[in-house]
């Protein structure tokens, strides 16, 4: 290293009196995501590790200042990206309840198979990743196939691939479009071929056990105590999940069960996430059967933006137009916190508005920031070379955890 | 579920001087500082919100005292959210450290403190975490210019 370029980072130690120091990343071919760990070995195994993010940070919440609240959901895309259109909700859920909106219903059952979508493509990216990681390249590919199908149908819906901007203040940026809903069948019949394939080749291969299996254990007591949630958490055991315990959208109306883990270790980690997603298949299936006729915007004109054709021939809706993009909603002043299940875990927005058009403050609590806070208690103990499935089975995502 | 815990702890917060109020489904009580910690204390033993969730700051430039330090607690047994809320200045920005309760309290301390300059007074590791060493300043104070930039590697010409 160039002596004149200063260490970004203070490691918590920098000398060992038993083994030696290696550092791993912040660019690391065999990781995923923008991350420096600081280990020192004894041998092989790890005896002490100082986990480091932020290289990825791009001052989100100093930015979310100087917008619009309608401005902010592309860059809240931006967060999670594996799963856009989970932020987008939880953000705009956030606004919503804080200038007393209740959404249609047929917006709240939409915004619901949406996240359910969502999070099979995220739970998609994070098993395949983490088998391509322990070499499994042939169900990587089988895991990517079915996000790319994922990904396009989704792009058929909103336009993009990964940033959706799809949610907005009070519904939805439009409905489905003509046979979104037949294509939506024939991708959840291609899931069951895809991951029964998945299934087949990873669960009972023994190395993948032996790389999984015992490695990476937390217990549920230090979970909780060091803000585990999401699938990290139900491995351990503890049934929490925000869809039950704390009834959002369209979740009340639904049937599904919540899958946990025995041990908290990698295999049930990787296993939770296999099951969440035949959970959001299911619930897939009931909501398509469901879904509610009607508008999916509410008709709110502090908010949502007045029909074209009005805009066009009267005053009263261009001015409206006008006074919600250049300042944007009004949104009375408070503050409010709410929460969604997003598939890494709790995601939640803590917003302070001071009455105007830009909020005061956007606080984002992201899973993955919180998760690498508790990382090296996942590390320590094991392995060098177990750091790679563990962090995989943790799926930590840079534009979230370091905002 | 959510109510009966909520019942209880007013009456308990009630009985310490404080006044608890309901907002969008969450507890929300101030607190001075000092009772900061007793109070989560409390919190955690008595009523099982066993879960840190949160800890943020909130900058207002024209407020004596200016910040208001905020943290959300969620139980996982009654499945309720408290929101604790506390006061510094600019002179003395110190809190308790909740990480002798919570070790989730480590990694978000770190983070509110490298972004207000709150200290948290029993952390004993307040580097930075998101910003790098060196880094001036705290960004997401009001008076930090968002166009400032202090990269750490100079710019190619």
């Amino acid at each position: 290293m160039d002596a004149a370029l200063p260490n970004p980072i203070r490691p918590a130690f920098a000398t060992s009196e038993r083994g030696m120091i290696v550092n791993i990343g912040p660019s690391h071919p065999a990781t995923h995501g923008t991350i420096q760990i600081v280990t020192e070995l004894e041998g092989e195994r790890v005896v002490r590790a100082d986990v480091h993010c932020g290289y990825l940070h791009r001052g989100f919440e100093k930015e979310c200042e100087s917008h619009t609240w309608h401005n902010l959901i592309p860059y809240v895309d931006r967060l999670n990206y594996c799963s856009g259109l989970s932020n987008n909700f939880a953000y705009c859920e956030a606004v919503e309840t804080l200038m007393g909106i209740e959404i249609t219903p047929r917006c709240r059952y939409l915004r619901t198979l949406l996240l359910e979508y969502s999070r099979i493509a995220d739970h998609l990216t994070s098993v395949g990743a983490a088998f391509m990681e322990l070499g499994a390249m042939t169900a990587f590919l089988y895991m990517m196939t079915l996000r790319d199908y994922i990904y396009e149908h989704l792009a058929n819906l909103t336009g993009a691939r990964l940033t959706y901007s799809y949610g907005r203040i009070g519904g939805l940026a439009k409905d489905l479009p003509d046979g979104w809903l037949e294509r939506l069948d024939e991708i959840l019949v291609q899931y069951d071929d895809f991951v029964g394939r998945c299934h087949k080749l990873m669960d009972r291969n023994r190395i993948f056990i032996d790389r999984m299996r015992d490695v990476g254990t937390i217990t549920a007591e230090q979970a909780v105590n060091w803000g585990f949630t999401g699938p990290i958490l139900r491995s351990t055991g503890v049934p929490r999940d925000l869809r039950r315990d704390t009834p959002y959208l369209a979740y009340p109306e639904l049937d599904f069960d919540i899958p946990v883990g025995i041990k908290g270790d990698n295999y049930d980690r990787y296993f939770v996430r296999m099951r969440e997603m035949d959970e959001s298949v299911h619930m897939i299936r009931q909501l398509m059967d469901r879904l509610p006729p009607g508008p999916v915007t509410v008709d709110d004109r502090r908010c949502v933006l007045p029909d074209k054709q009005l805009v066009y021939s009267e005053i009263e809706s261009l001015i409206n137009h006008f006074k919600l993009i250049i300042d944007g909603p009004q949104v009375p002043a408070g503050e409010v916190y709410t929460a969604q299940e997003s598939p890494n875990g709790e995601l939640g927005f803590y917003l302070v508005s001071s009455g105007a058009g830009v909020p005061w403050k956007v606080h984002v609590r992201a899973p993955s920031f919180v998760h690498m806070g508790g990382m090296h208690l996942m590390l320590e103990g094991n392995q060098l070379a177990d750091i790679i499935p563990s962090f995989g089975s943790v799926n930590m995502v840079g534009g979230e955890c370091d905002r | 579920m959510t109510a009966g815990v909520f019942d209880a702890l007013t009456e308990r917060l009630a009985a310490e001087g404080r006044q608890p109020r309901l907002s969008h489904g969450i507890l929300v009580v101030d607190v001075p500082r000092e009772a900061l910690l007793a109070t989560v204390a409390t919190l955690k033993s008595d009523f099982q919100f066993d879960m840190f969730l949160d800890v943020t700051a909130v900058d207002w430039p024209d407020r004596e005292p200016r910040f208001d330090v905020v943290y959300h607690f969620y139980s996982t047994q009654h499945f309720a959210r408290v929101r604790v809320k506390t006061q510094v200045g600019v002179t003395d920005p110190a809190v308790d450290s909740l990480t002798g309760l919570f070790g989730a309290a480590r990694f978000m301390e770190r983070e509110c403190h490298e972004m207000y300059g709150i200290a948290f007074r029993g952390n004993d590791d307040l580097r930075p975490i998101l910003l790098y060493e060196g880094f001036e300043g705290h960004p997401l104070r009001k008076d930090y210019p968002k166009t400032r930039e202090q990269p750490l590697v100079p710019y190619r010409k």
